[in-house]
């Protein structure tokens, strides 16, 4: 495919990096040659400067043949315009934007094809909030992703010592908890993927990736864990884009506070929010976490821009007593350093909300796809097509369904019912189906399995 | 001193306005035919006369007024209405005095309804008239009127708005010429009394008596044809109506003018001053109307809540009808009455006193300094419906408080001096300053003004005036630096 992105930016970069990767070809547009010769050091790809919502620009950058565009600049108007361009000028078959604003996403008829022309809006700040929500929902998961318009959820979580099921094999799960279906997805044990099987026993320090109904999270987690205590007291730091919307969404559930180094930042942030304390104050600064008793807070998260602020501070938190820490951090390198350590979990900005991104990019009829483990392994949600003649999938029980070695189903949504990946479930046309990857070369192989034959048309 | 002959310029202009609005008790007399015609007729030259003079000779001093020069504009106003306003009430009484007649359209245009006049039944109607047009045009405000419809006053006009209409935040703009706003504002004001004079006029009234009493329910000014005030009709149903619409003129009328110009009743929940006056009246009704029933000055429940609910809403809003004497009632009651005469009221409504807005700015900032105290990195702006109000407004309501409690304490005290006893003192300049009316003690709602010393009058005369131009805009005159060069 060739496609063209314009911004190079965090979030240009990390797309244009994962794209690269997947044989595309790929064009970045964006003001600053600097950041587009760090590029293109790293990447094969062709860079361009200058406006990406000027015309000939986009010429010059190829737009004329370009299959998709991803406009993904700091700025909303920039996106939108470049979208309204490449759909009235250039006929540009899928043009997707990142908007920020909330006024625009509020109305959405600002994306028809009557106006910007927008295919699909992405807002990078918005699924990451919501997926610390998630974190913050469900304490004890290091990660919950949502899969068939929420029906199911994928949660990793790491096995203590005094849980249920800890020491057992997993054929004993269904024992355990005959009421819920569940299915284990993948283990990874000192970060190498184990293919669970009835015979596999949980040790602790496990890495346990499972998948429920939404509804059944919270009982399966307190087979894993014991449970704790739910969470009341959340701090944040840093008041940015992201530290201020989280704080939007949990200030109705929890008692958040919110610290800001910037004085100006704070009064606006202060006017936004309704019911969040907001502190003046640096968040590395031991004295006001001791003062603001970090001790007694739940969930300590550090949202700045700066990586190493935010492990710092982190650590202190954890030090001070902090019962969760998380972590903001855009360095993959420092990501794969801290996490498992002192810091209960590295996010990493790029891996999180470039799922949402990849699912418009891929082959097939993907809905959605979640990078796991750093961006190592994955999860997609993938639509099944076709019939029996058409599909390699459809129509087959599952065994029968030549997966590679460590891809795995977990579930499948047909209409509203969730059924578990069971070895004898046959797969009908329509039916999504939630794959579980280990490995991310194996990607490309599972969607082609998803893709109908020609035959089909 | 050039400045001020081009105040006196558009003081003529405004007196010659103002003279218009006699052509309502004329035409009630014409009606009527009572004999006060040419009474009318004769204030109405005298005013225009007056006002033509000012304004001729004056002419060469035609000019933009500045901001300090608004201020001087609004008092004189202020102060020549009334003087003049008392022409016809000279005329037609016999043996009133000046100052007696002065405190009388003092008490009319600043809305306080406080009156020093017995026999109302028997006055001609076109006085009755004219004292309650008193009361309903100073409660929109008489230059916002002129505002209104003087395009002439220009840019000035926004300074003299600001001078004249209550409450500590008045940049909020409804349409973004200041004469649309006040157009649109008047025009709210006049639909909602036509309302309420229809409404009056369905319960029982005559149509004179609706007129009236709407006219001083819109105005909260709460005059009434009848020495009993409301009292005489002895009607639930009138009381209600008038509960209803003392209510409404209670509320800041942008926020009337919003929820009309957007078709919602959204626009009164998004109004912070709004809900806590309906809740905390509310509140007080039923508290009040439980603590009368429990002491046993009513026998039944509903009959405490009747006269509770009426004769609470009456002095919380600043408008000062009674249908009973709550004189008399446990002290606790009347007291309470008073202290909610002090803070009910919205900014930008018909009523007096310290407004609402005021009374929840120095709540939240006294919840500041505890969360202060506790957190002293807090950023805690004030917010008051979810938007944020900036420090210098929370200093200036600070000051006012100061100002408003200062000049309680020293009219009380020259109450005091003259010889009046502390309730029936301290009572009268609480109701006079808030412009709610009958007091307690000698000033309560079944005696009236009329008993004070002169210079127990124009104490009370004062108290209107720098309650309703809420204190800064009559105390700035007063100032070494207002008059410096």
């Amino acid at each position: 495919m060739k496609i063209l992105i314009l911004g190079a930016g965090q979030v240009g970069s990390t797309v244009a990096e994962s794209l690269v990767g997947e044989a595309n070809d790929i064009t970045v547009v964006d003001t600053d040659a600097e950041k587009l010769r760090q590029l293109q050091d790293r990447l094969d790809l062709r860079t361009l400067v200058g406006n990406a919502a000027h015309p000939s620009v986009l010429e010059q950058a190829g737009i004329v043949d370009a299959d998709m565009l991803l406009a993904v600049t700091q700025s909303d108007e920039v996106n939108l315009v470049a979208c309204k361009l490449a759909a009235s000028l250039y006929n540009t078959p899928t043009r997707i934007a990142r908007i920020r604003a909330s006024d625009y996403l509020a109305r959405r008829e600002v994306f028809s094809t009557d106006n910007f022309c927008v295919d699909f809006s992405i807002c990078p700040e918005q699924i990451l909030t919501e997926y610390i929500v998630k974190l913050i929902e469900f304490p004890e998961a290091l990660q919950v992703l949502e899969f068939a318009g929420g029906k199911v959820s994928l949660v990793a979580v790491s096995a203590f010592e005094g849980g249920p099921l800890v020491g057992k094999p997993l054929s004993s799960l269904r024992a355990h908890m005959p009421q819920v279906e569940t299915r284990v997805a993948a283990i990874f044990r000192q970060d190498r993927p184990l293919i669970p099987e009835g015979g596999t026993v949980i040790e602790v320090g496990d890495e346990i990736f499972f998948i429920a109904a939404t509804d059944n999270i919270r009982s399966v987690l307190k087979e894993m864990r014991r449970m704790d205590k739910p969470c009341k007291r959340v701090m944040i730091v840093g008041g940015g884009n992201i530290g201020c919307r989280l704080a939007k969404a949990l200030e109705r559930d929890y008692q958040v506070k919110l610290i800001e180094y910037n004085k100006k930042s704070c009064q606006r942030i202060a006017g936004e929010l309704a019911r969040t304390l907001v502190l003046n104050g640096d968040g590395t600064d031991e004295k006001l976490m001791q003062q603001e008793r970090v001790g007694d807070v739940d969930v300590f998260c550090a949202l700045t821009n700066d990586d190493e602020n935010n492990i710092m501070s982190a650590l202190l938190a954890k030090q001070g007593g902090a019962r969760k820490v998380i972590a903001l951090i855009n360095r993959s390198a420092y990501v794969e350093l801290v996490q498992g350590g002192k810091i209960d979990i590295a996010l990493s900005p790029a891996h999180v909300t470039i799922g949402s991104l990849l699912a418009y990019v891929r082959q097939g009829d993907v809905a959605a796809v979640h990078s796991l483990r750093r961006g190592a392994a994955e999860a997609l949600e993938l639509v099944a097509h076709g019939d029996r003649q058409s599909s390699r999938v459809v129509g087959r029980r599952i065994d029968e369904i030549d997966l590679p070695k460590g891809a795995t189903i977990g579930a499948i949504v047909r209409a509203d019912e969730v059924i578990m990946g069971h070895h004898d479930v046959v797969i009908e046309a329509e039916d999504h189906v939630i794959v579980f990857v280990v490995n991310k070369a194996m990607v490309h192989k599972v969607e082609k399995l998803f893709q109908v034959s020609i035959g089909f048309f | 001193m050039q400045r001020t002959l081009t105040v006196i310029h558009s003081l003529g202009l405004m007196l010659m306005v103002f003279s218009a609005a006699y052509l309502m008790p004329l035409a009630t007399s014409w009606i009527y035919d009572d004999g006060t015609q040419i009474d009318f007729l004769l204030a109405m030259v005298w005013t225009s006369a007056i006002g033509f003079l000012m304004w001729l000779l004056t002419r060469h001093y035609k000019g933009e007024l500045s901001v300090r020069h608004g201020y001087l504009l609004v008092v004189a106003m202020w102060t020549a209405m009334p003087a003049v306003a008392t022409l016809p009430l000279l005329l037609v009484i016999d043996g009133l005095s000046f100052t007696d007649a002065y405190f009388e359209t003092m008490s009319g245009i600043t809305t306080t309804g406080a009156t020093v006049l017995t026999g109302l039944d028997d006055l001609p109607q076109a006085i009755n008239i004219w004292r309650h047009e008193l009361n309903w045009l100073g409660g929109m405000g008489i230059i916002v009127l002129a505002v209104a419809v003087l395009p002439l006053l220009g840019v000035g006009g926004r300074q003299l708005f600001k001078a004249e209409t209550p409450g500590p935040m008045k940049d909020t703009a409804l349409t973004p010429r200041i004469t649309e706003t006040a157009r649109n504002l008047w025009l709210v004001y006049l639909g909602i009394t036509i309302a309420c004079i229809l409404s009056l006029k369905a319960v029982g009234m005559n149509w004179l008596d609706a007129i009236c009493h709407a006219f001083a329910a819109m105005g909260l000014g709460g005059f009434s044809t009848h020495d009993a005030s409301v009292g005489y009709f002895n009607s639930p149903a009138i009381e209600f109506v008038l509960i209803v619409f003392m209510l409404l003129a209670a509320m800041n009328f942008a926020t009337h003018f919003l929820a009309w110009r957007e078709k919602s009743l959204k626009q009164y929940l998004h109004d912070a001053e709004a809900v806590a006056t309906i809740a905390l009246i509310l509140a007080s009704c039923l508290g009040i109307a439980v603590f009368l029933w429990w002491q046993g000055t009513y026998p039944s429940f509903w009959t405490a809540l009747r006269h509770a609910s009426f004769n609470l809403v009456s002095i919380a809003t600043d408008c000062g009808f009674a249908s009973v004497d709550f004189n008399q009632w446990p002290t606790f009651a009347p007291m309470w009455m008073l202290l909610l005469s002090c803070i009910a009221a919205s900014s930008g409504s018909t009523g007096g006193g310290i407004k609402m807005i005021r009374t929840l700015i120095l709540f939240k900032q006294a919840g500041r300094e505890f969360l202060k105290l506790l957190h002293p990195a807090a950023v805690n702006p004030m917010k008051i419906g979810g938007s944020v109000v900036p420090n210098n407004i929370v200093f200036a309501v600070l000051g006012f408080i100061f100002l408003y409690f200062m000049t309680v304490a020293i009219l009380t005290f020259a109450l005091l001096i003259s010889g009046l006893d502390f309730i029936s003192a301290f009572s009268a300049v609480i109701a006079c300053i808030n412009n709610a009316g009958p007091g307690l003690g000698v000033v309560g709602p079944a005696n009236n003004y009329g008993v004070l010393t002169d210079f127990q009058i124009w104490v009370c005369t004062i108290a209107m005036l720098v309650g309703r131009l809420e204190i800064f805009t009559v105390l700035i005159l007063f100032t070494p630096q207002f008059w410096r060069r």
